[in-house]
């Protein structure tokens, strides 16, 4: 028999599944994964981030992926789209990656300036 | 419990089971896997989203891409294209879920069909998974029986429900709170609460879309209803001909016990509730809740006159409540966000939202829920989408066989209990069944006769004699056999059997025919009179007859006619026996010289 507390416990265990199928509010994380973003690599980074929203259990980041973003040499791409805030993309992004991505970005909301475009970009300007 | 980045949800209502979602659900399941997308995309079996028209319906979330009219081959297409790679398969969309400007895909609440609409009772139909116990607490379930377990007493449960102002959504709106305050102030060792699922009126699927979809949601209900009235054993009484929902109310009860949410000491509160599902073998006459308690005892499913009611003298002689099953998916609702909330929906004498299940000729036939005060023209041409092929609309009938229909004239009174009994009309149980200029009034109101004279108990003269005639006059009339007087006949039989019948299947029997009579009282003359039915619907009142001018006489017609009414000879006009003509059209589809026309 479940008890006032266990059926909380049960109600929060699954809000984190069926969170999706609500509104939209909140951070929402974007992969890219079209033919260019598979074939880089952009599965891995996909679970990776998955594997961490879930083990931090955040409840209103929704992890979604999406077409080609356009700049297929840098692929794989994520991008994080936060309410009230310009949207962070983040390029030729690995798996082990995204456990500061996740940290540093949408925890604490200081995005990881030398993943992003922005910085890419720098880059190969100096070459 | 592992979580998923992309949720499919498939319609395993009725409509889109039997337009083939089982074999999607499989389909789905079966790409999914094979490319490797099992651990990250979850499928699942939900109940009606409504747009029965367009399924069977498959809505993927966290996008909100809305499927329509998903066929086992698309299924590929989506898996490869929408999961594997992000891009919505924009020509499988459902028409209007996307922005026509922008080409964006809408959400659902934007799209016509659903922005209108105001989902309490259907709240979870759709969104939640009817077969997961886990998936109904997340979405809010047992919150509203865990409140009134510690925190209301009894007196107070009934007093917001009877503040909400929530009426009977099985037809009749007699108010629920004070149905409930009776059965709590009758006196009795033992109570019982009753669900009454013995959805009977042809065209109507709102209360089996509910357990279908929300099983939980009534389960529930119930339960805050026995502890309201002090009763520890309640019934759900089902049809039998609703397989699936019969199937998901079971699976339902049986993990509410494994949870300890029914059974004895419930959420250790000391409470003991339990339930069990009785199947009625479709009788229409069951829905009545007399008759409804007698089929339960296992006795033949009978009205008795009332008083004594139910709430005094009911099952097994006990204090009974009875409500429908609608009216049991809005309680948890008002229970959580308060009588206030509940009544400031609707009108000042029908609060809250009604269900409806559009049917006939309309574009989006499928399963609707509108405020109250809503008007039938919004209802219809907004929601529904109009009438198809550009017909114009002719009446639509609300209440099933115990309703009226109503004519153009009427189309902007708003939808609430006491307009529509004004105007002829019932509110019923939610059946709305559209006409267009197609349909003949006369013949309409003939078919719901007939329906009454099969389901009449037979237990009292005026309904199983007084149904019988009227069907018969109505039978000449649609076979050019009516005779002057018919329709005066039909009016006093009518409101004689409306005030003498036994239960409400008699004394509301006669509303189809009052009311086509009282809104299209020229096409029953033009039956009886010029023998013409205006919509060319009524067999009886057709003729086939040979143009003189065409005929070649090759006799081809006098050959193929079944029961050899058209003579004639060479160089001579045939000619057809009207008396004899069975009007099977034969000679008119075999004549070769288009000579024969229809009228």
């Amino acid at each position: 028999m479940k008890s006032i507390k266990d059926l909380e416990a049960i109600r929060n265990k699954t809000l984190e599944d069926v969170n999706l199928r609500k509104d939209r509010k909140g951070t929402r994380v974007v992969v890219g994964m079209a033919t260019c973003g598979i074939a880089a690599g952009a599965r891995p980074v996909l679970l990776a981030l998955m594997d961490e929203v879930q083990k931090r259990g955040l409840k209103d980041v929704t992890v979604a992926q999406t077409g080609c973003i356009g700049v297929c040499r840098l692929e794989p791409m994520v991008e994080v789209y936060t309410p009230g805030e310009e949207k962070v993309t983040y390029v030729s992004v690995t798996a082990d990656m995204v456990p500061r991505i996740v940290t540093e970005h949408i925890v604490n909301g200081n995005p990881v300036m030398e993943y992003t475009i922005g910085a890419a970009e720098n880059n190969t300007d100096k070459k | 419990m592992e979580t998923f980045r992309s949720h499919v949800m498939i319609c395993g209502g009725t409509g889109c089971h039997s337009s083939g979602s089982g074999d999607l659900i499989k389909a789905f399941e079966e790409q999914i896997k094979g490319n490797g997308l099992d651990k990250e995309v979850k499928v699942v079996r939900t109940g009606c989203f409504g747009l029965c028209e367009v399924g069977p319906i498959v809505v993927i979330y966290p996008e909100g891409a809305f499927y329509s009219r998903v066929k086992a081959e698309d299924v590929k297409e989506i898996v490869e294209e929408h999961l594997l790679k992000g891009r919505i398969v924009k020509h499988l969309l459902y028409h209007d879920s996307i922005n026509e400007n922008s080409g964006d895909i809408k959400s659902l609440n934007e799209v016509n069909f659903y922005k209108k609409q105001k989902r309490i009772a259907l709240k979870n139909c759709g969104i939640i998974d009817p077969e997961n116990i886990d998936e109904y607490l997340a979405f809010d379930g047992y919150k509203a029986l865990t409140k009134v377990l510690t925190e209301m007493t009894p007196e107070e449960v009934i007093k917001t429900v009877k503040d909400s102002g929530l009426r009977g959504r099985g037809g009749a709106g007699f108010p629920t709170g004070l149905k409930w305050d009776f059965c709590y102030k009758a006196k009795g060792d033992k109570k019982y609460v009753l669900c009454n699922a013995d959805e009977g009126d042809p065209g109507a699927f709102m209360d089996r879309s509910v357990l279908e979809g929300d099983p939980l949601a009534v389960i529930e209900a119930m339960t805050i209803a026995g502890y309201a009235i002090g009763s520890d054993q309640g019934f759900i009484y089902v049809r039998a001909e609703y397989p699936i929902a019969v199937q998901r109310l079971q699976h339902a009860i049986k993990q509410a016990r494994e949870y300890g949410l029914l059974g004895k000491n419930i959420l250790e509160t000391g409470f003991d509730f339990d339930l069990e599902v009785r199947l009625g073998a479709g009788a229409f006459v069951c829905g009545e809740e007399t008759a409804l308690m007698r089929s339960i005892e296992g006795k033949r499913g009978e009205p008795r006159p009332r008083p004594p009611f139910p709430a005094n003298q009911g099952l097994f002689e006990k204090p009974t409540l009875l409500n429908n099953v609608e009216t049991y998916a809005n309680i948890t609702q008002i229970i959580l966000n308060g009588a206030d909330w509940f009544s400031a929906i609707g009108t000042e004498k029908s609060k809250g939202t009604k269900v409806f299940a559009l049917g006939g000729k309309i574009n989006n036939t499928g399963l609707v829920e509108i405020p109250m005060g809503m008007t039938l023209r919004e209802v219809l041409f907004d929601v529904g989408g109009g009438i198809p092929n550009g017909k114009k609309f002719k009446a639509a009938q609300t209440g099933g066989p115990s309703g009226g229909c109503i004519p153009t004239s009427k189309l902007d009174i708003p939808i609430d209990y006491d307009s529509l009994v004004s105007i002829g009309s019932m509110m019923g149980s939610g059946g709305l069944i559209v006409m267009d200029e197609d349909n003949c009034m006369v013949d309409i109101a003939r078919f719901f006769m007939e329906f009454i004279v099969e389901e009449s108990c037979g237990k009292c003269a005026p309904c199983r004699i007084g149904t019988k005639r009227m069907k018969e006059i109505l039978d000449r009339i649609v076979a050019g056999k009516g005779v002057e007087g018919d329709i005066e006949k039909l009016e006093e039989l009518g409101n004689m059997l409306k005030e003498s019948a036994l239960c409400g299947l008699g004394q509301t029997a006669p509303n189809p025919v009052l009311s086509t009579i009282r809104y299209f009282r020229d096409e029953y003359e033009a039956h009886i009179k010029d023998k013409r039915c205006p919509a060319g619907v009524c067999k009886g009142l057709m003729r086939y007859t040979i143009i003189a001018d065409k005929c070649k006489s090759c006799g081809i017609c006098a050959k193929n006619c079944p029961v050899s009414c058209i003579s004639g000879e060479k160089k001579v006009p045939y000619v057809i026996d009207q008396d004899k003509c069975i009007k099977c059209g034969q000679c008119m589809e075999k004549c070769p010289f288009g000579a024969i026309e229809l009228k």
